[in-house]
């Protein structure tokens, strides 16, 4: 059963748990990515995101979520002007809408904190539910849900099996996992969502680990 | 154990003489691992929201479109200069409704019950209701967890999603649970809960979702209003001694049918119904005129 506080709740600023806070939280899902407030963002919107955007604040909850402000935040309106204010430039794109795309998603094209950049495409499902599907050339497929690990690397034999048992060690259980790479021997990416959150220390050790590029800790997107 | 049907929930009510609301903390407390003044103190917190949202929503707002505001304050007017004719709770409980519609419209802060579309419905009948009967913020409280617990079965065996099912499923299920909600504060039994669920129901299954240029404004807002009317009608019948013939649990589940038999332009897309009428469609294109216009594309 889904708590009760999902049906009398959640507390959200309006008008719609779609097209608000599910763009909040698709906001707050490629900030966490990107690992803190980026300073430049291109957001393309597609479909019923890029048709009714205005009436819905879609742009506002989408910078908002960037700003790493939760759905409930009375500032979610004033989001423009407080991006501006904390030096978070943001140009909206619209695209063609497209059979193949979710009606409301968003591309998220950030310059990071320390100038890397990293493109985040996500889905607003129902219900201020998202799904992140894809994270720079990746198919990903998380919901930002559970607690997560994201580890990008170079393609070889046995780098699963060292940070699954680092994971092990730590006590910390896998509630799902899907591994993507650009081709044999590429980068490659590892979502890992997990029960536990993940130790700073943990994720200091699965990043070291050799063939390893980064590995970034998410917290989960909360619904409540 | 988790909340299966509302047969279920009002045999376990009545047998231990205990409020439907009663059970569903308790059952929430046993999932959820969290002691019961926890969750009162978070779904008191919830009830703040609500009442927080009324004030600002009679203060008057205008949403982000343009579209709508200021009913709120209009029908509270009509309410203090009695030209009204049905009086109260009534007029309040139209007045709290439209107020919180707007307040979301407006992207204000609400509490999504079940869903942000039908945001209205529950504050307006449980808040005028309860100033109605005197009662205090922990029978509110309680009350919010009977909403919640018929919510659930809702969510469990049908949809709680307009885009699934149609306004039947957000205002027809918040009009559900506010009915329900209502009787359990006027002191009426379990079963007579899941009558007043039933027949409000029965008086909103079918309804469609076409709302004008997708945005969460017209219809909606006054069906918030107009859910609150069927919400206190079946409450009152419950009340009554009234019962519905077709058992509340089934009644769930004809709203889940009738919304799958629902074409998809009567089911959130904005492609049917009052969207599709000539007002409708002039609406649509001077909003995205003017919603381009007023955000700009660029910061």
């Amino acid at each position: 059963m889904r708590t009760v506080f999902n049906i009398i709740g959640p507390v959200m600023v309006g008008p719609s748990s779609s097209h608000t806070a599910g763009a909040v939280r698709i906001g707050l899902a490629a900030r966490a990515i990107i690992g803190g407030q980026p300073s430049r963002a291109v957001i393309t919107l597609y479909g019923s995101f890029a048709t009714t955007y205005g009436g819905h604040g879609t742009d506002l909850a989408l910078i908002a979520g960037l700003l790493g402000m939760s759905p409930d935040d009375e500032r979610i309106p004033d989001a423009r002007r407080l991006a501006a204010q904390s030096g978070l430039d943001v140009k909206f794109e619209v695209a063609e809408a497209s059979p193949d795309i979710h009606p409301n998603t968003a591309k998220l094209e950030l310059v990071g904190p320390f100038g890397a950049t990293t493109s985040v495409v996500g889905s607003s499902i129902g219900g201020g539910s998202i799904l992140i599907t894809k994270i720079d050339h990746f198919e990903v497929d998380f919901s930002g849900e559970s607690h997560a690990i994201v580890v990008a690397y170079r393609d070889q034999p046995g780098i699963i099996a060292k940070i699954t048992s680092l994971l092990a060690t730590e006590d910390v259980n896998i509630a799902a996992m899907r591994v993507s790479r650009e081709a044999k021997h590429a980068k490659a990416l590892a979502i890992i969502e997990v029960d536990q959150p993940v130790s700073d220390e943990a994720r200091a050790l699965i990043s070291r680990i050799v063939g390893v590029d980064t590995a970034i800790s998410l917290p989960p997107v909360s619904l409540a | 154990m988790a909340i299966t049907t509302l047969a279920e929930l009002v045999e376990e009510a009545s047998s231990r003489g205990v409020s439907i609301g009663a059970i569903v903390r308790e059952r929430e407390a046993e999932q959820s691992g969290r002691p019961e003044d926890d969750l009162d103190a978070d779904m008191r917190e919830r009830l703040g929201v609500m009442r927080s949202a009324v004030d600002r929503g009679l203060a008057g707002v205008r949403s982000r479109s343009g579209l709508t505001g200021g009913d709120g304050p209009r029908m509270a007017s009509a309410r203090m200069n009695g030209e009204t004719i049905c009086g109260e709770p009534f007029d309040s409980a139209l007045a709290y409704a439209l107020a919180v519609a707007e307040v979301n419209a407006s992207m204000g802060r609400i509490v999504a019950a079940p869903t942000a579309g039908s945001c209205g419905v529950l504050p307006g009948v449980l808040l005028s209701v309860g100033e109605r009967l005197c009662v205090d913020d922990l029978a509110l409280v309680e009350a919010l967890f009977a909403a919640g617990g018929v919510g659930a079965v809702i969510e469990r065996s049908s949809t709680l999603s307009g885009a699934a099912a149609g306004c039947q499923a957000e205002c027809g299920s918040a009009a559900a649970m506010a009915s329900a909600a209502a009787v359990q504060l006027a002191g009426g039994s379990p079963e007579a809960c899941a009558s007043a669920v039933a027949i409000a129901f029965k008086g909103l299954l079918g309804l469609v979702c076409d709302p004008v240029a997708g945005l969460v404004e017209v219809p909606c807002i006054k069906r918030n209003a107009t859910s609150v009317a069927v919400a206190l009608a079946a409450a009152d019948m419950a009340l009554a001694g009234i019962r519905s013939v077709i058992p509340a649990d089934e009644v769930i589940e004809a709203m889940g049918s009738i919304g799958r038999a629902l074409p998809p332009s009567l089911r959130e897309t904005a492609l049917g119904g009052l969207a599709v009428t000539p007002t409708g469609k002039k609406v649509a294109s001077g909003i995205s005129v003017l919603g381009h216009g007023n955000c700009g594309l660029d910061v």
